[in-house]
């Protein structure tokens, strides 16, 4: 300890103690506080202090379109409801739709576009766990669920090309519906993407997990992690969605270049 | 007794290996003959001329892919389990069509080369075509004597679209086979017929397993056959009538000015083929397209978004968006479907009609049935021009509804609200885009004239000692003033007299009526070109506005043209030629107005 | 014939050699029309004049050439560095541009080469051939015709009536075997577009993984896309089992929806169950699967030209040029508690055609 003691006049001794300081408390405090997200715990099990804070995220937050007690905001007259009740929908679609941005609702469109989060990891379990307190529905999916490589890409595609490429495009890259509407291109966490699937947000249906298993919708997840992730082998994918992209290039490029050297072609030289 | 006749040996005997060559092909096959006649044929020299090399060369490109593929591709709708190295197919049952091109894609070094080169080739291929009849349409060559080129050239737009249709529908994915279902309902809705022909031709219901292999006949087999032959028409007819040209100094209807066959467009024709080529092995190399293997295997069942054929069926597909459910009922037995038949059948073949009938059409209302060899400005001709324009303009809204809901995707727009502009679109723009087309080309005309009579602008701004700020005009030489004047100025057809001779109804005299109105229509607003008079005239007021000349600095230098006295220029011809050109006095008719001329073809 | 404005051009104009014109001068003393020209002075290229250019130009095409030639060593390089062994998407990738670009070195440069030798250093000054006239001269015109009839004449058709009346009669009728012999091109039509493997009792599986299905597995808001059960085989046992699989399937594609109770409309209660219905997926259009479902508008929407069916209203169309409802298919349980169709369509799937009528 001596030696340090020489040093207690160095010009340096004050930013390094402070630095010492913060350490110290910022690691005790850690190693105090309880976290969020404990490991031992399941993706449903809440304790009451998150169902608390959650509750008061919603009041702050939700509430106004969703009504003070989650059944649904007040009609304004014309049978339009601000927000649609929330008892029932469980942990799965908050998590979705807090965790992929889409809640709370930042401009009225035609649908809840995918944004950035506006709440941290552990505010959006809060919220999930006091929506799950409020009445029984999906739950958050078990890690084992959501990894792509124990899932079956072959099962996948052929699930995914009956059930979501109608609306998303054979490769997931998004689809127009009625009115404005459209079924994003995917390209969400493998947990969202399942509870897309369980919950059914918006106009999109739902897939129970009887009718499409948990093992199934692993498949799928692992078909659309392939999907996203593999190169196209032919070169540039121009986006995917088929001929029309494909026609734009032929002309634009083909065309285009061809009476481009044919134009150098037929100028005189100097 | 014996009789010998002598050998005759011809004078020279060859000595060198070209000399024997040539000896060789010519005792023969008379190539000296061909050769004189045909080497040093003169071609004329613009870029537009080359759109349809670009589509005949797509098409050898196409003849060449596809041999390459027909090595791999099995036609059959037999079911296979897939056990190659694409892991989202791997143990799936699919047919061996299928199987066999995801196999040409995976396992073949080359095959998705050749695959993509195939097909960027075929969709370049009915592009060039399309842009090549827009060149042939805009500037008139499908006037006499080509008129009949003209239907050649349509019947193989037409069946280079049926062709790619085949082609792309061969390897039985999701996508294709999409198209095949609504092609199998556009059969079953043909009246009386319809399920007749549609079991026919699937050899019973739909999908079946007859079709894929029958396809592929008409693919690899029928058509390309068909289209080789008309080609070869095409081609041929090329060089009986000789190539058009543009107007331009030196060039008449009775010649044809620019290069010899050998060695300019052996090289720069031929060079052109291995550009093409290139390009489209360029765009194989660095862009994928039709995926199959990533759009699965057909099933009727599953469907993907952004079902849409290739781009050459894009209107089509548009066409049958924007109608409306109409479905007639007779009787309660027998069900016409009309929104299928009048956007599938009635559009295409009317379509037809109208772009094979054109020529006589034109050729009816302006009364002009000359040799054509020298090609309009599309301002020249501003009702052909609007008229092209506007058909364009119906074709692009049909095609662009087509591809409605990936428009609809990227720029967060309503299919909806898409589908019903279209509809209304349809019958506003196209009248829209002839106006204003017309309007631009009489404007263009009308500057043409602006700028022989007063010269081109200079930009060279001077001053006056009055205070007077003018610009410098410099009158154009006669070969950029040739350009603007050569045209022919049309007045509308005068209907013939009511009756004949003895006083009864001339036969077609009612038609002639609705070719007055026509050849109005046609050729009413039209521009005339300058004459000299007119530039004399306005070089005299130009002078009259000097008082000083030149001297004046007033920008307009002393006019060296013009009047007979001073020829600088050669406005006049010096003396006719005696090689056979024919006297001025053959043509003293023609100098005078009012008078009907005969149509006639020229002489050289 | 077009009347011709005054000073309108004169097709019929001589050309000299050069192209130049010639035409009649008015009274005063001007021509009617300006004349062509002739033919603009040439103007050499750099090459023509200066021997470096013409050295720079050539060692250019030569470039061009070389470039070639590299591509040629690419591409076959390029086919056997990459062997396609089970490949990864990445090692396609990399055979294709690999061979790809190098044939496209090879082809486009020896093109670009030509052309540019062609340009820069072939002659350029433009040549005139004179071109004649398409139609024959009028003594050419009148030895045909009279060739032609002097054929005709000796063939002695015009005096043989009975020939003539045979050979169009027999011309006639020679093309018709050609239509009669492709009828084995397909069966008759029969019952075949009104029938579908749906019947009374059939049970529902669900597609693609071919499981049967309870309607308690079904949430609101579920759509689950249906087969007959016949079809929960492999597609290539279908012809052991007597049936054409794709062909079936192709009719036999159907959806069930739960609804609220409340929700299902008057005409479709008889053939639903609680708040499932079930319809036909083919498209009343043009036979694409109509398959989008918005669960909060219940619309259903085909993508292939954006027919839209209201499931709130028995699937009647209200957008797109459909004409047709989607034919409902009545559904129920059998003892055991899986979903069952009651009975099969009461008309027919997919899309119309002209003995269609209005059943």
């Amino acid at each position: 300890m001596t030696s340090l003691f020489r040093y207690r006049r160095h010009r340096l001794a004050l930013p390094a103690l402070l630095l010492a300081g913060l350490i110290v408390a910022g690691t005790g405090y850690a190693a105090v506080l309880p976290s969020a997200g404990a490991t031992d715990r399941g993706p449903n099990e809440f304790t009451a202090e998150q169902i608390e804070d959650g509750r008061e995220l919603f009041l702050a937050n939700c509430a106004t379109c969703h009504g003070l007690d989650a059944e649904g905001g007040t009609t304004d007259g014309d049978g339009k409801v601000s927000g649609p009740s929330l008892i029932g929908v469980g942990a799965a679609s908050v998590d979705f739709q807090v965790g992929t941005g889409r809640m709370p609702l930042q401009a009225s469109g035609p649908q809840a576009p995918e944004r950035a989060p506006q709440f941290s990891l552990e505010e959006t379990r809060a919220l999930a766990a006091y929506v799950a307190s409020l009445a029984p529905g999906p739950g958050i999916p078990e890690d084992r669920w959501l990894d792509p490589e124990q899932g079956d890409v072959a099962e996948g595609g052929e699930i995914f090309r009956t059930n979501c490429a109608m609306c998303h495009n054979f490769f997931g890259n998004g689809g127009a519906l009625t009115e404005g509407k459209y079924a994003p291109a995917i390209d969400s966490e493998p947990v969202h993407t399942y509870e897309a699937m369980v919950t059914g947000p918006q106009n999109m249906p739902v897939f129970s997990d009887d009718v499409l298993t948990p093992e199934q919708k692993r498949d799928v997840i692992a078909f659309l992690e392939y999907a996203q992730a593999e190169p196209a082998p032919g070169g540039l994918s121009l986006g995917a969605i088929g001929p029309v992209s494909e026609g734009l290039i032929a002309w634009i490029v083909g065309i285009g270049g061809l009476v481009a050297l044919a134009v150098w072609l037929g100028a005189r030289a100097s | 007794m014996t009789v010998t006749t002598a050998v005759t040996r011809s004078a020279d005997p060859p000595r060198t290996r070209v000399e024997r060559l040539a000896d060789f092909a010519d005792s023969r096959f008379g190539a000296a003959t061909a050769v004189k006649a045909g080497a040093r044929k003169i071609f004329p020299d613009h870029w537009s001329f080359m759109l349809g090399e670009v589509a005949l060369y797509s098409f050898v490109i196409l003849i060449l892919s596809g041999v390459f593929l027909t090595f791999w591709y099995v036609p059959s709708a037999s079911l296979v389990e897939y056990e190659g190295p694409y892991e989202p197919l791997q143990g799936l049952v699919v047919s061996e069509s299928y199987e066999s091109t995801v196999n040409l894609s995976w396992d073949v070094r080359g095959g998705l080369f050749m695959r993509q080169v195939h097909h960027w080739a075929a969709l370049i291929f009915v592009a060039a075509t399309v842009v090549h009849m827009m060149r042939v349409f805009f500037t008139g060559a499908f006037r006499k004597p080509r008129e009949m080129n003209w239907v050649i050239g349509v019947l193989l737009a037409l069946l280079a679209i049926v062709e790619g249709f085949a082609g792309y529908s061969l390897p039985d994915d999701l996508l294709s086979g999409t198209g095949l279902r609504i092609a199998s309902a556009i059969i079953l809705a043909i009246p009386i017929v319809g399920s007749y022909l549609s079991f026919f031709v699937f050899g019973g219901e739909f999908p079946g397993e007859d079709f894929i292999p029958r396809l592929y006949t008409v693919h690899v087999l029928l058509v390309p056959g068909i289209m080789l032959a008309l080609i070869a028409v095409h081609l041929f007819l090329v060089v009986l009538h000789k190539h058009t040209q543009y107007p331009g100094p030196g060039r008449t209807n009775q010649n044809v000015v620019g290069y010899p066959l050998l060695p300019v467009y052996v090289a720069k024709a031929g060079g052109f083929f291995f550009i093409v080529f290139g390009v489209v092995a360029l765009m194989a190399a660095t862009m994928q397209i039709n995926p199959i293997w990533a759009y699965g295997p057909y099933d009727p069942s599953p469907i993907t978004a952004g079902s849409q054929p290739d781009w050459y069926m894009g209107f089509l597909d548009g066409a049958v968006r924007t109608i409306p459910g109409w479905e007639v009922v007779l009787f309660g037995e027998w069900t016409l479907s009309l929104n299928i038949l009048i956007p599938a059948l009635v559009l295409p073949g009317l379509m037809t009609v109208v772009l094979v009938a054109y020529p006589w059409l034109e050729q009816w209302v302006t009364g002009d049935d000359r040799e054509h060899h020298l090609l309009d400005r599309p301002r020249n001709v501003p009702t052909r021009t609007g008229l092209g324009v506007m058909a364009l303009t119906f074709y692009a809204l049909l095609w662009a509804n087509g591809g409605n809901d990936i428009i609809a995707h990227f720029l967060n727009l309503s299919i909806n609200d898409l589908t019903w502009f279209t509809r209304i679109a349809l019958f506003v723009l196209p009248p829209l885009a002839f106006l204003v087309t017309k309007r631009i080309c009489l404007g263009l005309q009308r500057r043409d004239r602006e700028k022989v009579l007063h010269g081109r602008e200079t930009g060279e701004v001077y001053r006056l000692a009055t205070g007077e700020v003018l610009e410098r005009h410099e009158p154009l030489s006669p070969e950029e003033r040739w350009l603007l004047v050569q045209h022919d100025g049309y007045l509308p057809l005068e209907p013939g007299p009511a009756t004949d001779a003895n006083g009864v109804r001339r036969r077609g005299a009612r038609l002639d009526g609705l070719r007055h109105r026509l050849s109005s229509f046609y050729f009413g607003d039209a521009v005339p070109p300058v004459t000299p008079h007119e530039l004399a005239q306005a070089e005299a007021h130009h002078h009259a506005l000097d008082g000083h000349g030149a001297a004046a600095g007033n920008g307009h230098p002393a006019v060296t043209r013009g009047g007979p006295p001073d020829d600088a220029d050669g406005v006049l011809a010096r003396d006719p030629s005696p090689a056979g050109v024919g006297s001025a006095p053959g043509h003293s008719g023609a100098a005078q107005s009012g008078e009907v001329r005969e149509g006639g073809s020229t002489r050289a | 014939m077009s009347r011709i404005a005054p000073g309108g051009a004169s097709q019929d104009e001589q050309s000299d050699a050069s192209g130049r014109t010639v035409a009649v001068a008015d009274a005063a003393g001007l021509p009617e029309r300006f004349e062509n020209p002739g033919l603009p002075e040439h103007r050499p290229r750099l090459a023509d004049i200066d021997r470096k250019a013409a050295r720079r130009a050539e060692l250019s095409v030569a470039v061009m050439f070389l470039l070639s030639m590299v591509g040629t060593v690419v591409t076959i390089v390029g086919y056997f560095a990459f062997r396609l062994d089970e490949p990864t998407s990445g090692e396609l990738a990399w055979s294709n541009r690999t061979i790809g670009l190098g044939l496209f070195l090879t082809i486009f440069f020896i093109g670009m080469g030509a052309v540019q030798w062609a340009k820069t250093l072939m002659p350029d000054h433009e040549q005139i051939e004179e071109r004649h006239s398409v139609e024959s001269t009028p003594e050419t015109k009148s030895a045909a015709a009279g060739i032609l009839r002097e054929g005709v004449d000796d063939s002695g058709i015009r005096r043989r009536p009975l020939i003539l009346g045979s050979l169009a009669g027999a011309l006639a009728l020679a093309p018709l075997p050609a239509l009669v012999l492709l009828k084995d091109l397909g069966p008759n039509p029969g019952n075949k577009l009104r029938e579908t493997l749906w019947g009374p009792g059939v049970r529902a599986i669900v597609d693609p993984t071919k499981t049967p299905l309870r309607p308690e597995e079904i949430q609101l808001g579920q759509i689950v896309h249906i087969l007959p059960e016949q079809l929960g085989i492999e597609p290539d046992e279908g012809r052991t089992e007597g049936l054409e699989y794709l062909n079936e399937k192709a009719k036999a594609a159907a959806i069930v929806i739960r609804l609220e109770e409340g929700e299902v409309p008057a005409a479709a209660r008889a053939g639903a169950y609680g708040g499932l219905v079930a319809y036909s997926k083919v498209c009343t259009h043009m036979g694409c699967s109509v398959a989008l479902y918005e669960q909060v508008t219940h619309h259903l929407l085909c993508p292939c030209h954006q027919s839209t069916f209201d499931v709130l209203d028995n699937c009647r169309v209200i957008f797109g040029p459909a004409a047709r409802a989607l034919p409902q298919l009545p559904v129920g349980v059998d003892d055991e508690g899986y979903l069952v169709a009651t009975e099969g369509f009461a008309e027919p799937v997919g899309p119309s055609f002209w003995e269609r009528g209005d059943t």
